[in-house]
This record gives C-alpha cells, sequence and structure tokens, in this order.
C-alpha cells in the first residue's frame, strides 16, 4: 500500500524507459537530491565530512566504476587500488603543472603546462586512468575469469611500483609523498588544509551525482547492453554482432574513469597526503570488491549501498564499542574487524546477490503491504 | 549450377507447391571441407539457400548439421570450400562481422543472455542497426534517446508478432524453456536477417510448442519473407515446413530436393534406417 505501481500507465516508450519509472520512486529521487544537495552542507561538521560523507562519496564512485565492470560486463578486475592511485598522481601532476614537449619544427619545444583547476585536474586524473585501464584491459581479450583477475593483480602491484619508484610523478619529494597544495573553486579552497566541509562535501557530491546518472544512462542504452551480453554468454553475444574487443575495453575505459576520478578525490580532497603502497595498496581494491559484491553486481544503487555499508559500519560500530560501552580504543579497533568480517559473511550466506536484492525484496513487500496477497 | 559465375542474378527460381515464389540464390555453399585435427567433420558439401525459401539440413546424430551452421556464421573456418553470400565471395570474417552483414540465429541449446529481461535480450538483436556515440549515450539526450525509442518501436513489433507481450519486463532466466525458445527467435528476428540460421527450434518440445513454433517459423517467412535455414530431427515437423532438404550423413552430402524427393531417396532411407556402409 506504502508503494504501488498500479494506475501508473505509460503510453510513450519514453515514459516506459525512465530511470525511475514508478512515480513513488521519483519522488523519493527527488526528495533525496534536494535533501543531499540543500540540506546535508547546512549540517555538516568536520568529523561528518571526515569520517562519513567524504568516504561514502568517493568509495561510491569507485564501486560503481568497478561495478561497471565486474557487474555489468563481467571482467574481473582485482586492479582497482592501482588505477586509483593512477587518478591520484595524474591528478596531482594537473594540478601542480609540469613540462611536456611538443613537436615543432626542427625539435621538440618545451612547453611548461601551468597548473590546472582542481576540477578539471580531477576530470583529466580520471581520463589518464581510462588510457591505462584501456591498456591493461587488452589480455581480458584472451583470458578469463580467475586468469584475468590475476592478470588485473599483476597491474595493480606494477602501477604501485611505477608511483614509488617513478620520482618525476611525485615531483622528486624526498618522503616520496604527493601533498596536495591548496587550490581553490569559486573562491573557496577544495583542497590543503583550510577547507570548509560543506565546499568538499558539495564538490564530491557533484561528481558523484554527474557520474552516477551517467553510468545509469551507459548502462540503459545499446552499450550497456552489449556490456551485459558479453557477461552472460560472449559466444552468443558475438554472433549476434556484438563486437567483444570493444564491448570489453569500453567497460574497461570507463570503469577506470570512475575508478581515477574516484582516486584523484581521495588524494586531493579526501586526505590530502598520500604514500603510493599505503593508500593504494591491494587492501584497497579489496575494500572496493567487498562494496560491490555486497552492494549487489549490476546495480548502480548497490554500488551505494555497499560504498555506504563499507564506510559507515565500522564508525557505527566504534561508536557503540567505544562511546557507549567504554571499551578501551585498542581492543574495540581490533575487535572492529571481526565484527565487520563476521557480518560480512553472514551478510553474503543471507543474500548472495547483495543489498540491491534486499531492496528489491523490501519493495515487492511495500507493494502489498499490509495484505499478504 | 556450374558455380563460376556470382549467382544473384541467375533466374534458377522456382514455385513451392503453395504458390510462394522463390528468388534467386541467398548463400551458396562450394565444396566446404571442415576438418578438426584428424576428424573431418564435414566432407566436400555444395548447396545453395534461395531467397524466401525454407531449407532444412536434416541427419542422423553427429552428421556435421551443426558444423555446416557453424561454418554458415563465421563461428568455424572451413579448409577448403567457398561461401558465396548475396553473390560475394566470402572472405575470412568474425562472427559479429557476418552479423553485420545480415545472418541471424539461434541456438540448440538457448543461448539467451540469462541476467536481462526479454525485452533487452530482443534489443540486443538491434545492436548492429545502433550508432549513437558514448557522450550522447551518457547524457542520453537527442540521438542516443531518439534511437533508443525507435529501435523499441521495432522491438515492439516482433514481441507482438511472437506474442510474448506478457513477460516483456521478465528476466529470461525464469521462463519456461518453450517461452524462452521463443524468445531467442525474436532475438534473432528483430535484426531482419537476410538469413535467418535456426539450430533444432524444436528440440525438447512437446506436440504444442512444437505446433507454436511450426506456425511462428512459416509465419515469420510469409510476412517478413525471410530465408529461412534450419536444423532439425522432427521429421514431421521437416517435411512439413520446409521447401528443399539437404540430408547429411557422416559429414558428407547424401540428399537434397524437395521433402518428397528426399523421402524416396534410397541413401536417405539406408542412412536413418541403417544398413552396413561398406
Amino acid at each position: 500500500m506504502l508503494y504501488r505501481e498500479v494506475g501508473d500507465f505509460k503510453t510513450t516508450y519514453q515514459a516506459d524507459g525512465q530511470t525511475f519509472p514508478i512515480a513513488f520512486d521519483r519522488y523519493r529521487y527527488y526528495a533525496v537530491m534536494l535533501f543531499a544537495f540543500a540540506i546535508v552542507p547546512f549540517l555538516l561538521n568536520d568529523y561528518w565530512v571526515k569520517a562519513i560523507a567524504l568516504p561514502f562519496l568517493i568509495y561510491s564512485i569507485a564501486a560503481i566504476g568497478l561495478n561497471i565492470l565486474i557487474g555489468y560486463c563481467g571482467q574481473v578486475s582485482l586492479g582497482t587500488g592501482g588505477f586509483m592511485a593512477v587518478g591520484a598522481y595524474s591528478c596531482y601532476k594537473f594540478m601542480t603543472g609540469f613540462d611536456i614537449y611538443i613537436p615543432g619544427g626542427e625539435e621538440w619545444v618545451r612547453y611548461a603546462l601551468p597548473p590546472l583547476n582542481i576540477f578539471f585536474s580531477v576530470i583529466l586524473g580520471g581520463v589518464m586512468t581510462a588510457l591505462v585501464g584501456i591498456l591493461f584491459g587488452l589480455p581480458s581479450l584472451r583470458i578469463k575469469g580467475f586468469y584475468l583477475a590475476v592478470a588485473t593483480l599483476a597491474a595493480q602491484f606494477f602501477l604501485v611500483w611505477v608511483f614509488n619508484k617513478w620520482e618525476w610523478s611525485f615531483n622528486y619529494s624526498a618522503s616520496g609523498q604527493i601533498t596536495a597544495p591548496e587550490r581553490f573553486l569559486f573562491g573557496h579552497a577544495i583542497t590543503g588544509p583550510n577547507t570548509e566541509p560543506w565546499a568538499t562535501y558539495l564538490f564530491c557530491l557533484v561528481f558523484v551525482t554527474i557520474l552516477a546518472i551517467v553510468a545509469r544512462n551507459l548502462t540503459r542504452g545499446h552499450l550497456g547492453r552489449s556490456w551485459m551480453s558479453i557477461r552472460d554468454m560472449d559466444i552468443a553475444a558475438e554472433i549476434i554482432g556484438v563486437n567483444p574487443l570493444k564491448a570489453k575495453l569500453t567497460a574497461f575505459g570507463i570503469s577506470s574513469f570512475y575508478i581515477g576520478i574516484a582516486g584523484a578525490l581521495l588524494f586531493s580532497v579526501y586526505l590530502g597526503a598520500v604514500e603510493v603502497g599505503e593508500v593504494f595498496g591491494i587492501q584497497k581494491s579489496f575494500l572496493v570488491l567487498f562494496m560491490v559484491i555486497i552492494g549487489g553486481l549490476g546495480s548502480i544503487f548497490g554500488s551505494f549501498a555497499g560504498a555506504a555499508f563499507m564506510v559507515l559500519l565500522p564508525v557505527l560500530l566504534k561508536n557503540v564499542l567505544v562511546g557507549q560501552l567504554g571499551w578501551a580504543t585498542d581492543i574495540a579497533a581490533h575487535l572492529e574487524f571481526v565484527i565487520v568480517g563476521a557480518l560480512i559473511v553472514i551478510f553474503l550466506i543471507l543474500e548472495p546477490h547483495g543489498l540491491a536484492q534486499l531492496w528489491r525484496i523490501i519493495k515487492e513487500k511495500l507493494r502489498l503491504w499490509p495484505f499478504p496477497h | 549450377m556450374d558455380g563460376s559465375s556470382p549467382i544473384t542474378a541467375e533466374p534458377d527460381s522456382y514455385t513451392t507447391e503453395d504458390g510462394r515464389k522463390i528468388g534467386g540464390v541467398v548463400m551458396e555453399m562450394k565444396n566446404i571441407t571442415l576438418r578438426f585435427g584428424g576428424v573431418t567433420a564435414i566432407k566436400d558439401i555444395s548447396f545453395d539457400i534461395r531467397e524466401g525459401e525454407v531449407r532444412a539440413i536434416i541427419g542422423p546424430n553427429g552428421a556435421g548439421k551443426s558444423s555446416m551452421l557453424n561454418v554458415i556464421n563465421g563461428f568455424y573456418h572451413p579448409q577448403e570450400g567457398e561461401i558465396w553470400y548475396l553473390g560475394k565471395k566470402r572472405g575470412p570474417m568474425k562472427p559479429y562481422e557476418i552479423a553485420r552483414q545480415g545472418i541471424a540465429r539461434t541456438f540448440q541449446n538457448i543461448a539467451l543472455f540469462r541476467g536481462m529481461t526479454t525485452l533487452d535480450n530482443i534489443m540486443t538483436g538491434r545492436l548492429t542497426k545502433m550508432k549513437s556515440g558514448i557522450f550522447s549515450q551518457a547524457i542520453w539526450k537527442g540521438r542516443a534517446e531518439a534511437e533508443e525509442i525507435e529501435q523499441r518501436e521495432k522491438a515492439e513489433r516482433v514481441i507482438d508478432f511472437l506474442e510474448i507481450q506478457h513477460i516483456r519486463k521478465a528476466p529470461v532466466g525464469s521462463l519456461p524453456y518453450g517461452l524462452q525458445k521463443r524468445v531467442e527467435l525474436g532475438r534473432a528476428l528483430v535484426a531482419e536477417p537476410s538469413l535467418l540460421l535456426l539450430d533444432e527450434p524444436m528440440a525438447g518440445m512437446n506436440v504444442e510448442e512444437k505446433e507454436d513454433m511450426s506456425r511462428f517459423i512459416l509465419d515469420v517467412n510469409e510476412e517478413f519473407g525471410t530465408t529461412i535455414a534450419l536444423i532439425e530431427h522432427d521429421m514431421g515437423v521437416v517435411m512439413d515446413i520446409s521447401d528443399r532438404v539437404v540430408v547429411m550423413d557422416y559429414g558428407a552430402k547424401i540428399g537434397d530436393g524437395t521433402p518428397s524427393e528426399v523421402r524416396n531417396n534410397q541413401k536417405v532411407i539406408d542412412a536413418y534406417l541403417g544398413v552396413s556402409h561398406d
């Protein structure tokens, strides 16, 4: 009774193909957007932004990206951490400016590229990652499943090694770290030490909103169908006219673009300073993979749900164990891992298709509630 | 036919018993030989498929029928022989390129995209016709949306034709077998192929479902004028719906002609009833 599609007739294919065909869903979506853009910025303080809002938004982007690759196109990747590093380091280079050499006449002409605006630096970080992602996606044309996972694992280790050894990439800093300089957008600091919570939040929220809508559009169009056909049965897909090369490489490219933007935001807006092995190691690849699996493969909503689960649960546990029960911080920190791990296992046994499926079941039940049939 | 000239122009057409005009040659296979290592799956087979006809390939198990279909849609590449399609000799091509030339098929073991809905499955059949770029799709305004609606209309026409409107939004994995077969036929049909290949469209069906499927195949042929080549084991069905039949046994062609000619062919009778091969 709370949630119904009865009486909601569609007379055009356009209306039938929209993202939220059910009116109630659509209004809820508008309400969430209004809340996120117009109300949340006034409520946020430094703790909420640093502990919850930014990591949730940034990991949502990474989870959507990985979901495009694994959930929609069926290509397993364990290189997420490495690709995020590419996004972060390219963003850093574009933020600080570097010399490029262009062929001009007899010899190469040096041209000092000035530091770019933070917004474009982040986007270009995504573009660079997309190129790297396509390169490392090439093996997917010949290998599948576990073997592809191992090949992308090689990308993970290789990319971390590159950003450890290649001194140009971290501007020859003595510590080997990259540190985001202070950058402004419309006069407000987005990166650096003097940011305001609402500005960083809105900056990330704009990226999340646009990228989520784009992901939805791509997955409902013919590109998305060609990915899903490759995922469900690659031979049949090829025989009905899907070019597997194009489908797989676009999936790798677009997925890496998202992951690169997440990496760039994680470094520049959220952490401010990054040491590659520590932040973008293999554990980051698994963290994002967990989000995708727990959230639900092949679902944009699931990517948000998975990111929320993995970001919020540790914070929640910490608040309950330390704040409410008064445990020692170190014991709570250890137990946190145990509890999160156990919850993941229990959750996957109960609902292997993730939070997105759980959400679908709840909606199905709400259609009939309070009647049994 | 001497096989030395491209064929579409040849006026070798005929009229079927029920009065349908059969046109020129759509596809001609010339001396096809296919080997897997030491095994010869197809031995020096030649036959043609004409515009608007229902062409059946029959034969006992292991005769090489499915291999023949796989050769036609480019999944296998024969070691010897030539394939002429629409008057042109076909070079080595990838299966998806051949699909774009207008050859669609269904599979013996249903090969639907199980995670997608009926509508999405049928829409994938239109993929080759969709041209909008990534950026247009990302914004979902203008070309991408217009194209989606245009193709949706084509898909809906096939959905209506096959009477599967009620399962439009259902995930195909949960559908019963007969309906899945029908969706798969729809996915092939929506591509508006010039040659439609059906690999055992009635395998595993009960009599009623077979009747339905036969009716759909004949309707497709009649309404859209689609040329159909099919493999089928049910002799009753084959003899009823096909115009000409190729009979294969142990990779070789042992008969070719109208159903009544084939039925009286001694070699065919031997192959089916079994005599000692010498």
